[in-house]
C-alpha cells in the first residue's frame, strides 16, 4: 500500500479495501518509527490527521469523493495551516500557530485530503541541503549521512521514505526540483502565478512558487489539479481557464522536440550525473522524441543575478519578523531598537542573516542601480534566452543538480559552493517558467540522479506527458530506499 | 534687508474608501483598538496585498481635478523601515513612478493688512497612493507601548507641491484650496481632527534672487491655525539663526501647539535609507484611457469653474463667488435656492430678451447670495452648524426669496419668516399667512392710508412743503406703523411723495 500511486489509493479507498483512517494510521506509524532518524517532519498531529481521515471516509461513503479525498499528504512547513504550528523552519516562528489556511492548504482541505503533518525545510526556504533548519537537518533516506537537498528536503525525504503519499513544496531557485532529484522522487514547479502564494510564507515574492512533489508524474498531475487556479488574494495569481493537467499523460512522444542546453553539460557537472541524464535522453529518442542542441548564453549569470534579487526581496519580506506581534521575542532588552536587534539576532539563523545583509546592501542608496537594477536587466535577458530556445524545441532537458546528494556538513562552510547546487534550476525561476525533476538513475555512490524537464509558459501538461511516458518505460521512480 | 520665504507642502489626504487600500478591513474611525486589523493589517506571515480599485479611482479623480497627468502605468514600491506601528516593516507607497504628476491649483489669498486679495497658481509635483501606518499609544500602558493597527493600511493620497508659496498666508490658502477640493470631488472627508487631512510643510528662507535655502520640514500639522503659527515661528527662527551667523541644517521638526514652537525631531544625518524597490507582490498599476474618461465624466463642476460662471453669467463679485464655492454643499445650496427664483439659472441667456433675463438673473443671484452669506451663514455660525446640518433647505429659502422678489413680503418680514422657519420649519407661504406678514400692495388701500395721515398731521405737512425734506422719514414711519409694517415700502414711498407734493 505504501508504494501505491494516488490513483491506486483512491481506487482502494473507493472500493473500501482500506479506509482513509487506516491509511493515515499506517503512515503515522511509519512516521513514529522512522522520523526520529530522518527528521522529515517538524510537526505531526495524529488527532487532527485522523479526524480529517474520518471526515474523508464519510465523504467517500457518501460518494462525494474527489481524486484526493482521503489521501495522506504532507505539507511543507512554509504553508500557514489553521491551528497548526507553522515555523518555516525558523526559531523566529517556533511558537506561531497559524489562525488561517494558505490557499494551497484550503485547496487540499476542500479536496478532502488528509494533512499528515508539516515537513522540515531550510529556514525560510533559504538553503539547498536542509541544514539551515532550526529543527535540525533532514537525512537523505538513501544514505542518512547525506543531505536530502533543500529547501523542500523534508517533503522529498518523506515521499522517498514512504512517510506520506505525496507532499507539497515551494521552489524559489530549485527548492522543489533539487531535493526531488537528490531523494529520487518527482517534483514540479509550475509557471509563476499558476498556484496562489496566499498563505505561503514569502522568501522572494517574484520567484516563489508552490508545487507538488510525489512518486510519479501521474501523481503530480492530480496534485497540481487541486493546487492550481486563480486566487483573488494573490495579485500575481493568473486568471486562466481551469485545466486538467492529466489530460495529455497518455499521448505518445512521437515528434517531441527536446532541447539540450549546451551550457548544462559543461564544466561543473559530475560524470555520473551526466551519464544518467544522457541515458535518459537516449530513452526519449527511443520513445520517438528528437533532440536538438540549444544555447542559453546568459544562464551562467543566473546564480549571481539570483543572489542579488532573492536576498533583496527577502530582506524586505522578513522585516515583519520583528518580535512585536507574534513569533520570537528576545527575553531581555533595554529599548525598542535593542528588542528588534536581539529578537532578530537570536530568532534568525546564519544563512537567513547572511541573505538579509546581502539584500539590504544591494538595495541601499548608491548600490541599487549597480546591483538590483542591473540584476533585473539580466533577468530579462535570461528569460529571452528561453524564449529563443523554445522556438526550436517543445521541452528543455538536462540535469537537475550538478551532483548527487552530498554529505551532511560537506558544503556548510562554503555558501558559494552550496549556491552552485542550484545552477541548473535558478534560471527557470528567474524566467518564471515551469520545471520539474524526475528520477533517471543512480550515481556512482548509488544516490539518485534527477532529470530536469523545463517547459514553456503553461507547458505543465506537456512536461507531465513527457515525464509520464518516460516513467511508463522505466522504473527509476518506483525504486525505494532500504530503511 | 528683506528675506524671501519659500514654502512647499506635502499633504496626506485619507481617501474615503470604506475598506483599506490592500485588504478588506474597515477604515471607519474610532473603533476599539485592533478590531479593524485583519490578517493583512497585522502582517501575518504569508498574507498578500490586493489593491483597492476605489483608492485608485479617487487618485485619478484628484489628478483630473487638478489638470494633472495620469500615469498610464505607475508602480507600487516598498519603503523599508522598522517601527512597531508599521507591521510589515515596510510601507507600500509609490516612488519613482507615481499615479499623478504635474497638476496645478489656483489659490485665493485673502487681503491682509495693506495687501489686497489676489489669486495665484501653485504647481503640483505629484500625487501618489500609499498606505497609512497604525498608531503607537504611549499612555495608559504602565511604561509599555500599545499598538493599534486599525489605521494600518488606510489609503492615503500624498499630494506634493512645488516650493511655490512665498508666505504663510499663501501656504494656508493652498492648504485650504486643497482641503476644499478633495471634499468637493468626494475623495476625502477632510476631517482634520481625525487626521484625514494632514500637512507637512517645507520651509526655507533666502535673500531675494538667491538660490534656495536649506529647508526644514514641519511634520503633521492638522489645523490651518497651527500651520500659520508654525510657519511664522519657523521663519522667524530661521531668519534669526542666519542673521546671527548660524546655518540651517536640513531637519524634520515638530510643532508644539502649546508653546507655539517648532522643535527638531531628526536631522538629515539620522535620516533613514528607505531602500525603495518595486513591490513584487503587486503588479504595475495600469490605467486605461477609458477608465480615465469614465471617471472624468463623473467629476462635478469644479470650484474654479463655478466661480468663473458665477462672475460671468450671474454677475456676482469674485469675492461672493469664492465664498459661495467654499464647499460643494454651499454652492449646491446657492444654486438650488436660485433655481426656485429662476426657472433655469444654469443655462446661458436665451437670445432675444437676453439682456433682460441676464439682468433678472443677476438681481436674483445677488439676492440669493446676500441671504446665504448673510442670514444663513450667521445663523449657522450662531448654532455651530455646517451647511449639511442647515435646518432650512435650499428649497425653503428659495420660497422665502420668491416672496421677496414678488413683493409679497418686505425684507424685514422675510427675516421674520426665516427665523420662524429655522426654529419650527414649515413653508414660507404658510408662515407668511400665519403671521400675517403679507404686505399691502393694494394701491387704493395705501392711498387711503396716506390720505388719513396727511389729514391728521396738517402742521407737519406744511413744514414739509415749506422745504423741510427730512420729515419724509417721519411720514414713512407713521405710515408703516399704521399699516402694521405691511405696506409695500416702494409703493408707500411713491404715494407719499406724490401726495405730500400736493
Amino acid at each position: 500500500m505504501i508504494n501505491a500511486s494516488i490513483k491506486q489509493l483512491s481506487a482502494a479507498l473507493a472500493a473500501k479495501t482500506i479506509s482513509s483512517v487506516e491509511l493515515t494510521q499506517l503512515y503515522l506509524d511509519r512516521i513514529a518509527a522512522l522520523n526520529p532518524a530522518l527528521n522529515a517532519y517538524i510537526t505531526t498531529d495524529a488527532e487532527t490527521s485522523l479526524a480529517q481521515a474520518r471526515a474523508a471516509d464519510g465523504r467517500i461513503a457518501r460518494a462525494e469523493a474527489s481524486p484526493l479525498t482521503g489521501i495522506p499528504i504532507a505539507q511543507k512547513d512554509i504553508f500557514c495551516a489553521k491551528g497548526w504550528l507553522t515555523t518555516c523552519g525558523s526559531k523566529m516562528l517556533h511558537n506561531f500557530v497559524s489562525p488561517y489556511d494558505a490557499h494551497v492548504i484550503a485547496r487540499f482541505n476542500d479536496a478532502g485530503a488528509v494533512n499528515l503533518g508539516k515537513t522540515n525545510m531550510d529556514e525560510f526556504a533559504m538553503g539547498s541541503s536542509n541544514e539551515t533548519s532550526h529543527y535540525g537537518p533532514v537525512k537523505n533516506p538513501w544514505d542518512q549521512a547525506r543531505v536530502p537537498g533543500g529547501s523542500s528536503g523534508g517533503s522529498a525525504c518523506a515521499i522517498a521514505a514512504r512517510l506520506c503519499a505525496a507532499a507539497t513544496g515551494t521552489d524559489t531557485g530549485g527548492s522543489i526540483r533539487q531535493p526531488a532529484a537528490l531523494c529520487g522522487i518527482s517534483g514540479l514547479k509550475p509557471t509563476y502565478g499558476v498556484v496562489s502564494r496566499y498563505g505561503m510564507i514569502a522568501f522572494a515574492s517574484s520567484l516563489d512558487q508552490a508545487g507538488p512533489m510525489g512518486r510519479s508524474a501521474e501523481d503530480l498531475a492530480l496534485l497540481l489539479n487541486a493546487m492550481a487556479g486563480f486566487d483573488e488574494r494573490d495579485s500575481t495569481s493568473l486568471q486562466r481557464d481551469k485545466e486538467d493537467y492529466a489530460r495529455d499523460l497518455a499521448k505518445p512522444l512521437n515528434g517531441l522536440r527536446i532541447g539540450l542546453p549546451k551550457e548544462f553539460f559543461a564544466e561543473g557537472l559530475s560524470g555520473d550525473v551526466a551519464q544518467a541524464v544522457e541515458a535518459a535522453i537516449a530513452e526519449y529518442r527511443k520513445l520517438g522524441a528528437t533532440v536538438v542542441e540549444i544555447s542559453l548564453p546568459n544562464s551562467k549569470l543566473s546564480v549571481p543575478v539570483y543572489y542579488v534579487l532573492a536576498p533583496a526581496e527577502a530582506s524586505s519580506n522578513l522585516s515583519r519578523f520583528d518580535g512585536v506581534r507574534y513569533g520570537y521575542r528576545a527575553p531581555d532588552y533595554t529599548d525598542l531598537a535593542d528588542m528588534y536587534e536581539k529578537s532578530r539576532a537570536q530568532g534568525f539563523g546564519a544563512e537567513v542573516k547572511r541573505r538579509i545583509m546581502i539584500g539590504t546592501y544591494v538595495l541601499s542608496h548608491g548600490y541599487y542601480d549597480a546591483y538590483y537594477l542591473q540584476a533585473q536587466k539580466i533577468r530579462r535577458l535570461i528569460a529571452q534566452d528561453f524564449t529563443e530556445a523554445f522556438r526550436q524545441c517543445d521541452v528543455i532537458m538536462g540535469p537537475t543538480a550538478p551532483s548527487t546528494a552530498f554529505e551532511l556538513g560537506e558544503k556548510g562552510d562554503d555558501p558559494v559552493q552550496m549556491y552552485l547546487s542550484d545552477i541548473y534550476t535558478i534560471a527557470v525561476n528567474l524566467a518564471g517558467l515551469p520545471g520539474m525533476s524526475i528520477p533517471c538513475g543512480f550515481g556512482s555512490n548509488n544516490m539518485p540522479v534527477g532529470l530536469q524537464i523545463i517547459g514553456n509558459y503553461f507547458g505543465e501538461a506537456r512536461m507531465l506527458n513527457a515525464a509520464h511516458q518516460y516513467q511508463l518505460a522505466t522504473d527509476w521512480h518506483s525504486r525505494a530506499p532500504q530503511l | 534687508m528683506t528675506w524671501e520665504i519659500v514654502i512647499g507642502l506635502e499633504v496626506h489626504a485619507q481617501l474615503s474608501t470604506s475598506s483599506k487600500i490592500f485588504c478588506g478591513a474597515s477604515t471607519a474611525f474610532g473603533a476599539e483598538p485592533n478590531t479593524q486589523a485583519d490578517a493583512v493589517s497585522i502582517a501575518l506571515p504569508g498574507v498578500l496585498p490586493v489593491l483597492n480599485k476605489g483608492a485608485v479611482e479617487r487618485a485619478i479623480r484628484f489628478g483630473l481635478a487638478v489638470g494633472a497627468h495620469i500615469a498610464p502605468r505607475s508602480v507600487f514600491a516598498r519603503k523599508n523601515y522598522f517601527y512597531p506601528d508599521l507591521p510589515k516593516g515596510y510601507q507600500i507607497s509609490q516612488f519613482d513612478l507615481p499615479v499623478v504628476g504635474n497638476g496645478q491649483v489656483v489659490i485665493h489669498v485673502p487681503a491682509s493688512g495693506k495687501a489686497e486679495a489676489y489669486e495665484k497658481v501653485v504647481r503640483l509635483t505629484r500625487a501618489h497612493l500609499e498606505e497609512d501606518a497604525g498608531k503607537s499609544l504611549h499612555e495608559d500602558f504602565h511604561g509599555m507601548t500599545g499598538i493599534d493597527l486599525n489605521r494600518a493600511g488606510t489609503p492615503l493620497l500624498e499630494i506634493v507641491s512645488e516650493p511655490d508659496m512665498r508666505s504663510a498666508d499663501e501656504a494656508v490658502a493652498y492648504a485650504k484650496a486643497l482641503h476644499t477640493l478633495v471634499q468637493w470631488i468626494g475623495i476625502c472627508d477632510g476631517n482634520m481632527q481625525e487626521g484625514s487631512f494632514r500637512c507637512d510643510v517645507n520651509v526655507s528662507v533666502r535673500r531675494p534672487g538667491a538660490p534656495l535655502g536649506t529647508r526644514r520640514e514641519i511634520k503633521n500639522l492638522n489645523s490651518f491655525k497651527f500651520m500659520q503659527q508654525a510657519i511664522d515661528y519657523e521663519v522667524q527662527w530661521q531668519v534669526d539663526t542666519l542673521v546671527n551667523g548660524g546655518a540651517i541644517h536640513q531637519a524634520t521638526v515638530l510643532f508644539n501647539p502649546d508653546t507655539g514652537e517648532t522643535r527638531s525631531m531628526r536631522s538629515k544625518e539620522e535620516a533613514h535609507d528607505y531602500r525603495y524597490f518595486p513591490d513584487p507582490d503587486l503588479l504595475p498599476l495600469d490605467i486605461s484611457e477609458e477608465w480615465k474618461e469614465q471617471i472624468r465624466a463623473t467629476l462635478p463642476e469644479l470650484p474654479q469653474a463655478k466661480q468663473a460662471r458665477y462672475v460671468n453669467e450671474l454677475g456676482l463679485s469674485a469675492y461672493d463667488a469664492s465664498i459661495l464655492t467654499a464647499s460643494r454643499e454651499m454652492a449646491g445650496f446657492f444654486e438650488t435656492a436660485l433655481h426656485i427664483l429662476l426657472p433655469s439659472p444654469q443655462s446661458s441667456p436665451a437670445s432675444g430678451r437676453g439682456s433682460e433675463r441676464e439682468n433678472q438673473s443677476s438681481i436674483s443671484a445677488k439676492l440669493c447670495a446676500n441671504w446665504i452669506m448673510g442670514e444663513v451663514n450667521a445663523q449657522l455660525n450662531r448654532d455651530g452648524l455646517d451647511m449639511t446640518q442647515c435646518p432650512i433647505s435650499a428649497q425653503q429659502l428659495g420660497g422665502i426669496l420668491q416672496r421677496i422678489a414678488d413683493n409679497t413680503i418686505s425684507n424685514s418680514g422675510a427675516k421674520e419668516v426665516f427665523r420662524a422657519m429655522w426654529v419650527e420649519g414649515g413653508e414660507a407661504d404658510a408662515i407668511i399667512e400665519a403671521k400675517g406678514l403679507k404686505q399691502v400692495s393694494d394701491s387704493g388701500a395705501i392711498e387711503a392710508l396716506v390720505d388719513e395721515i396727511i389729514a391728521a398731521n396738517a402742521d407737519k405737512v406744511t413744514e414739509y412743503r415749506s422745504g423741510k425734506d427730512k420729515l419724509f422719514g417721519f411720514f414713512v414711519g407713521i405710515a408703516m406703523k399704521a399699516s402694521k409694517g405691511k405696506a409695500n415700502p416702494a409703493q408707500l414711498n411713491e404715494v407719499l411723495k406724490r401726495k405730500l407734493a400736493g
